[in-house]
């Protein structure tokens, strides 16, 4: 796909400032490409120097994949990727465990209790825990003094969030815990942890969309959501897989002449001349092909527009352009983070 | 055994699982749609529908039972149905509480249980509540009888499929060792004699700060009583589960996520002998079927035969959308060959990209005609979704 020169020069001041936060958290509908684009920001985040961290949660490892990374291998440590690029999944359950050898004197005791099954069930039943110790591990990757023992600072961690529901419980967990805890260890690091959450100096949230209708819709509620939760704007709204427009209004009526002339089903006549001469093969292909991709052009500025009106100027919007290649793989993603730089 | 008719013949319960963002609650009411014109009384139960598409299906109303779709509403929307359409939309809270109210021994134990603060917080905000009352509210309607096909769209996240195993997880720690001389009946006091227990709760109170003890302690108790209950419901799942009345459908689009994601329901399923009726894969390029891009003499002959009408620089750019269009769509049929090799026989049944989201009802009658065609019906549909899309 043919950059468009020029259009990407203003993309490049504006990811300096969310470069400089020790949190971004990567947020959207499911099958934007979500993952892409948090993988995307990692990579250009680490070339700029950055030591970074891509973060994801419950176990996954899509962001893994994406890197190249051998999905089973990682389990749940932080993994070089190279390039001063880290990536971890993190399981809530060793969450809890480091979370218990770092509070309790003695780390057998961390241990029978990290075994017991009791323990264990009883910990998932407390409400939000689950969420809590996850988000905890994300702001603890953040921290300058790393709470595991012997691990190195990052300049900046980038969270892969679970898919919109699920991504705001996440965000939420802190808030939650410390208000039903009031006091003690816990509702003390839940407030600390929300303060950062909230703190537009230290966390930047990005939402991932992509320019059809239900995701735009879905985005303008996330944006809501997180206004009424963390008290302000998402920092960036990022519209995934935009097609760049090619034929202007003439160009299109010519094409849309060529297709009547040849008929709306195929007609005689066209079959007629495929027969008398082969290179009329793809040619009425050829055609639909271009129709078909300029209508969905619209449909995707529309709802481009649309979403630009919807956040009014109050919040960036950064597009990707869809990437039409036979694989996406680590190129495609190194392509699309040489946009975010 | 290619049409969807007939993969879901003798069918009462449909199952459908796939990836977020795939369009499931579309396939689910789509599915829906073409078995009540088959005419059968069917009910979709759907998660979290898209705000146009809960409209489309009357869904406005969240009581937590089935509602039936207006048929002047279907007949409007060019979906020609003699059964019946039901539809509604899950409140796993409201499904919970029925739950306890009905298993609950009596009226003090119901109040106990509903009015705990755990069970409030369990019921309401934690993640996978969803999981465990899909499948509650899929068995109480089964039981009741009421239709002849129950749809169930599952939750838009990976732990989806918890609820397989669900059941037999829980029924493992009520049963297990702790948990019994947890709930002995001699009182709080006597249960933290046992050593273990006690450091347990005292650790957690100390890092969780929260004097959820008392709590926990009611919580427990309190379930304790609807035990015999919640242990005839488990078996009951799990023999509902496994009923050759019981289907699930897989729903991918060819993206590269969602269609691991499918890969690897799949595998879950076949673990736990579960069958996959159908295989169905949304958004596809519509040229799928299509040879690959054209190499450079035949662009060129492209351009030749464009440039008779076209200016060269629109052949050139023509030419270049028909590439393209090639190329999207053999990426989309690498995918589907993939998922196809890891899932199994039955070949997927393709939905190609329609242009549009599907909201309305005459959008959920088009993928129902593509859904129900007969293979040479599809391929017609698709050939025209090439000239539309």
């Amino acid at each position: 796909m043919v950059a468009v020169p020029g259009r990407w020069d203003t993309v490049l001041s504006q990811m300096d400032d969310l470069f400089a936060k020790e949190l971004l958290v990567v947020m959207g509908k499911g099958g934007v490409g979500k993952t892409t684009v948090a993988a995307a920001l990692g990579i250009a985040a680490a070339e700029r120097g950055l030591r970074t961290i891509l973060a994801e949660v419950g176990a996954r490892q899509d962001a893994a994949r994406s890197l190249g990374l051998d999905g089973d291998g990682t389990d749940s440590r932080e993994t070089v990727v190279g390039g001063g690029l880290h990536h971890i999944s993190i399981d809530p359950e060793r969450a809890m465990q480091e979370y218990l050898v770092d509070q309790l004197p003695l780390r057998a005791l961390a241990d029978a209790l990290a075994a017991s099954r009791l323990f264990t069930y009883l910990a998932a039943a407390t409400p939000g825990l689950r969420e809590l110790l996850t988000v905890g591990k994300v702001w603890e990757l953040a921290q300058p003094e790393r709470r595991t023992p012997g691990a190195e600072p990052y300049d900046l961690v980038i969270l892969d969030a679970p898919a919109t529901g699920h991504g705001l419980a996440l965000l939420q967990a802190p808030r939650t815990f410390a208000a039903t805890a009031r006091v003690g260890p816990i509702a003390r690091q839940g407030d600390k942890i929300d303060a950062t959450l909230r703190d537009p100096g230290r966390t930047a949230v990005i939402l991932v969309t992509t320019p059809e209708e239900t995701p735009v819709s879905e985005t303008l509620v996330l944006r809501a959501a997180l206004r009424e939760q963390l008290g302000h704007e998402p920092d960036a709204v990022i519209v995934n897989s935009l097609l760049p427009e090619r034929l202007n209004g003439a160009e299109m009526r010519a094409v849309d002449v060529a297709l009547a002339a040849i008929g709306a089903s195929g007609g005689a006549a066209d079959a007629a001349n495929v027969v008398a001469d082969p290179s009329h093969r793809h040619r009425r292909p050829a055609l639909l092909a271009a129709h078909a991709r300029e209508t969905r052009v619209h449909k995707q500025r529309a709802q481009l527009r649309r979403l630009r009106r919807a956040l009014d100027g109050d919040v960036r919007v950064i597009t990707l352009p869809l990437l039409i290649t036979a694989n996406l793989g680590s190129a495609e993603i190194a392509e699309l983070s040489r946009r975010l730089r | 055994m290619s049409t969807m008719a007939e993969r879901l013949d003798g069918r009462r319960i449909v199952i459908v699982a796939g990836a977020g963002g795939v369009g499931k609650t579309t396939t689910a009411a789509a599915i829906g749609l073409g078995l009540a014109a088959q005419g059968k009384r069917v009910a979709v139960i759907t998660i979290d529908p898209a705000r146009r598409l809960a409209d489309a299906l009357g869904l406005e109303a969240l009581d937590n039972e089935p509602r039936r779709v207006d048929p002047a509403r279907l007949e409007a929307g060019g979906a020609h149905v003699s059964g019946e359409l039901w539809a509604m939309m899950l409140d796993a809270k409201r499904t919970f509480d029925d739950l306890i109210e009905r298993l609950a021994p009596d009226a003090a134990a119901r109040d106990e249980i509903l009015g705990n603060r755990i069970y409030q917080e369990l019921s309401s905000a934690v993640a996978g509540s969803h999981e465990f009352t899909a499948i509650a509210k899929l068995y109480d309607l089964d039981r009741e009888g009421g239709f002849d096909v129950l749809i169930l769209d599952t939750p838009p996240s990976r732990n989806a499929l918890d609820f397989l195993d669900a059941p037999d997880r829980l029924m493992q720690f009520f049963e297990g060792r702790a948990l019994k001389a947890f709930l002995a009946p001699t009182g709080l006091a006597a249960k933290l004699v046992s050593r273990g227990t006690a450091a347990v709760f005292s650790v957690l109170r100390r890092i969780t700060g929260v004097n959820l003890l008392n709590d926990i302690g009611v919580f427990f108790r309190a379930l304790g009583g609807i035990m015999d209950g919640f242990r005839e419901r488990a078996a009951g799942v799990r023999t509902l589960l496994a009923d050759p009345g019981t289907t699930f459908v897989l729903v991918s689009s060819p993206e590269r996520q969602p269609i691991a994601e499918a890969i690897h329901f799949a595998g879950k399923l076949r673990e736990a002998h579960l069958r996959v009726g159908a295989l169905i894969v949304n958004r596809v390029s519509p040229g799928v079927a299509d040879s690959g891009p054209p190499d450079a003499d035949a662009i060129a002959a492209l351009r030749t035969a464009l440039a008779t009408e076209l200016a060269a620089p629109l052949a050139r750019k023509v030419a270049q959308a028909l590439t393209e269009a090639r190329v999207l769509a053999g990426r989309d049929a690498a995918s589907i060959t993939r998922l196809q090799e890891a899932v199994g026989p039955s070949p997927a049944l393709l939905v190609p990209q329609l242009g549009d989201d599907v909201h309305d009802l005459t959008a959920l009658a088009r993928i129902q005609r593509h859904l129900f065609a007969s293979p040479a019906e599809r391929e017609e549909l698709m050939r025209a979704a090439g000239g539309l899309a």
